[in-house]
């Protein structure tokens, strides 16, 4: 028997198969299909104080190997999210929760996060500042290792929990971002959130997307989003949630290797909704067959 | 919602650019007409939405339009491809308020949907009036298997070559009185059926999806009740909700 768990800042996992923010909603949908707590975790859908209606549509367009999507962080908001998604989820999950908490002010990240650090089932706070598809927010705090810190700092004032500043790849160097995360008190990193695109429809001659602008995932963006992983396990020494273009067993333990201590499947959820199931239950097998007893002990590996 | 391999039983041209495609496998999850299949298509990384035409225990009929590179992909399917398909997503058309004699009104390729609603309201004894429109002779299907179902029929073509000469609303001046509206179509078609109603129906709407099952909010649309994911809490939506 081979040994799947992993621990993350004190949290332990039964495995570090972890659903993306944005690409597993509150889980619902996908716990009418297969028992959801074989989970290692779950990250739930980006939350911000107020309820947003997010992008006018179109919000999707294709691309070779991914999507690209601009939903703008359609939520319920923070009151919502506490007093209904949250105990529907429990009914369904008994598994770690990580919130995704968003913000378009670092006191609206402080007052979203001290909200949530109160719900015993949340255990870990994930701040996304990489978000490209709302203006005046998200990402802007993702870009400069001023602005990251600044979140970092002030979320950290207001929770015991481990906090996970989820990064933007849309930088030059998301080493020092990373840095600038954990010097200001971050547990751990998330990354990558979308890298920035766009297409255009060719009949209307116009952007596909309303927002022009969206952000691109799936299996396109691995070899990016591997890249970056090495890059910041090489520099900072917090543990590290590794996602983009995640599809299969095999990438996981690409990720870990790389440097990731958990790993998340985003997009590859909405083209099969089998699949982080199929990841986990392949894991196993794909351990045994690459030699690996216990897979905590590859973290970084490859270094 | 299910996830099931579907074998391709036909797939033929049965008008200009439009295929129709019998598919064979586990339909136990399609609850109501107005639902759709999201179909995954090897060398492309979103699934294709597609309205179900008909349906049997073990079989589906879908109707599909060529319009880019992954309805062109499916018209080169031949007997025997299998299809990975989630099928069973979306709210589909309520029945209980149909009344007597409802309207069915689809265009183009919001026609297909149209005939498995028809074959469930005949059923239970209503007598439904179909308006198709399309834009030439060339482009109309399925005209003759409305009118073997026993449901009265009303074409209508843009050019006027065939039946009442312009829109489904041009349609709807020749039917007399009608209980109720149930409508499919592009959106310019939509809104014209909604302004010129009378009666209160039910509007099935397109949007481009990531997931089509309610996970990514990649659909969401404004109603008078709130948002709405196009693809889990519609396509159909009732007359007094829809925001335009
Ligand atoms: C609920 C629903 C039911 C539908 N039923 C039918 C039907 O019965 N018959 C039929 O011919 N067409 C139907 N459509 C439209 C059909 O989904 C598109 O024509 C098809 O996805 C185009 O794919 P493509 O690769 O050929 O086009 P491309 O333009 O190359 O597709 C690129 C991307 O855009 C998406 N896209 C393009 N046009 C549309 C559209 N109108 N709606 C949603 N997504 C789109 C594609 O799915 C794909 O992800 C339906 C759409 C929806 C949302
Ligand atoms: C439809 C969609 C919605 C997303 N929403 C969020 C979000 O609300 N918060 C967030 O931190 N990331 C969000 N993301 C980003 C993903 O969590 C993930 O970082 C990214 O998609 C890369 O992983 P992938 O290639 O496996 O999809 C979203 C992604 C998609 C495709
Ligand atoms: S397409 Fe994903 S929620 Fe509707």
């Amino acid at each position: 028997m081979v040994n799947t768990e992993v621990t993350l800042s004190g949290v332990k996992l039964s495995n570090p198969v972890i659903p993306a923010s944005g690409t597993f909603g509150y889980g619902y949908e996908f716990s009418e299909l297969y028992d959801i707590n074989i989970l290692g975790a779950l990250s739930f859908k980006g939350t911000t104080k107020e309820p947003r209606f997010g992008n006018p549509t179109p919000r999707i367009a294709e691309a070779e190997g991914g999507l690209l999507n601009a939903v703008g962080l359609q939520n319920p908001g923070i009151d919502k999210v506490i007093s209904e998604e949250l105990p529907r989820l429990r009914k369904v999950f008994r598994k770690p929760i990580v919130a995704n908490i968003s913000g378009f002010s670092v006191d609206e990240y402080a007052y979203c996060c001290e909200r949530i650090d109160k719900e015993e089932q949340v255990e870990i706070i994930e701040v996304n500042i990489s978000c490209p598809n709302v203006h005046n927010g998200g990402m802007s705090f993702g870009t400069t290792t001023e602005g990251a810190s600044e979140v970092a700092r002030a979320v950290k004032s207001v929770t015991k929990k481990p906090v996970y500043m989820k990064l933007s790849p849309n930088v030059t160097d998301i080493a020092a971002i990373a840095e600038a995360c954990v010097n200001a008190g971050a547990d751990g990193i998330s990354l990558i959130n979308t890298l920035m695109g766009m297409r255009l429809d060719l009949r209307r001659r116009k952007p596909i997307i309303a927002n022009v602008t969206g952000g691109l995932s799936g299996p396109c963006v691995f070899p990016v989003a591997l890249r970056m992983v090495w890059q910041v396990y090489e520099r900072v020494k917090v543990p590290i949630m590794g996602l983009g273009g995640v599809s299969s067993a095999e990438d996981v333990i690409e990720m870990m290797l790389a440097g990731a201590t958990a790993v998340q499947v985003g997009a590859a959820n909405l083209k099969d909704p089998y699949a982080s199931m199929n990841i986990i239950n392949r894991l196993p097998q794909v351990m045994e067959k690459l030699g690996i007893d216990n897979l905590s002990e590859i973290i970084g590996g490859a270094h | 919602m299910k996830k099931g391999i579907f074998t391709v039983v036909s797939n033929r041209e049965i008008a200009k650019n439009t295929y129709e495609m019998v598919l064979s496998g586990d339909t136990s999850a399609i609850t109501a007409p107005g639902q759709f299949v999201n179909i995954e298509l090897q060398g492309f990384y979103l699934r294709r939405p597609i309205s179900v035409c008909d349906v049997e225990r073990s079989s589906l009929t879908i109707i599909y339009k060529v319009v880019g590179k992954g309805t062109e992909y499916m018209s080169r399917l031949s007997a025997g491809a299998e299809l990975d398909l989630l099928s069973g997503l979306g709210n589909g058309y309520s029945l209980g308020e149909s009344g007597e004699r409802p309207l069915l009104i689809g265009g183009g390729a919001g026609v297909p949907p149209m005939y498995e609603l028809c074959k469930v309201l005949l059923k239970e004894g209503k007598k439904p009036v179909v308006i198709m429109g399309f834009n030439t002779e060339d482009e109309i299907f399925y005209r003759e298997r409305f009118e073997a179902l026993g449901a009265e029929t009303v074409v209508a073509t843009a050019d006027g070559s065939v039946g009442v000469k312009g829109f489904v609303t041009d349609g709807m001046d020749t039917v007399g009185e009608y209980s109720y509206v149930y409508v499919c179509g592009p959106e310019p078609m939509l809104k014209a059926v909604y302004d010129k109603s009378v009666t209160s129906g039910q509007f099935s709407f397109e949007e481009r999806m990531g997931c089509g099952f309610g996970a990514c909010m990649g659909c969401t649309c404004k109603t008078k009740y709130g948002s709405k994911r196009i693809c889990k809490d519609g396509p159909v939506l009732f007359k007094e909700e829809i925001i335009w």
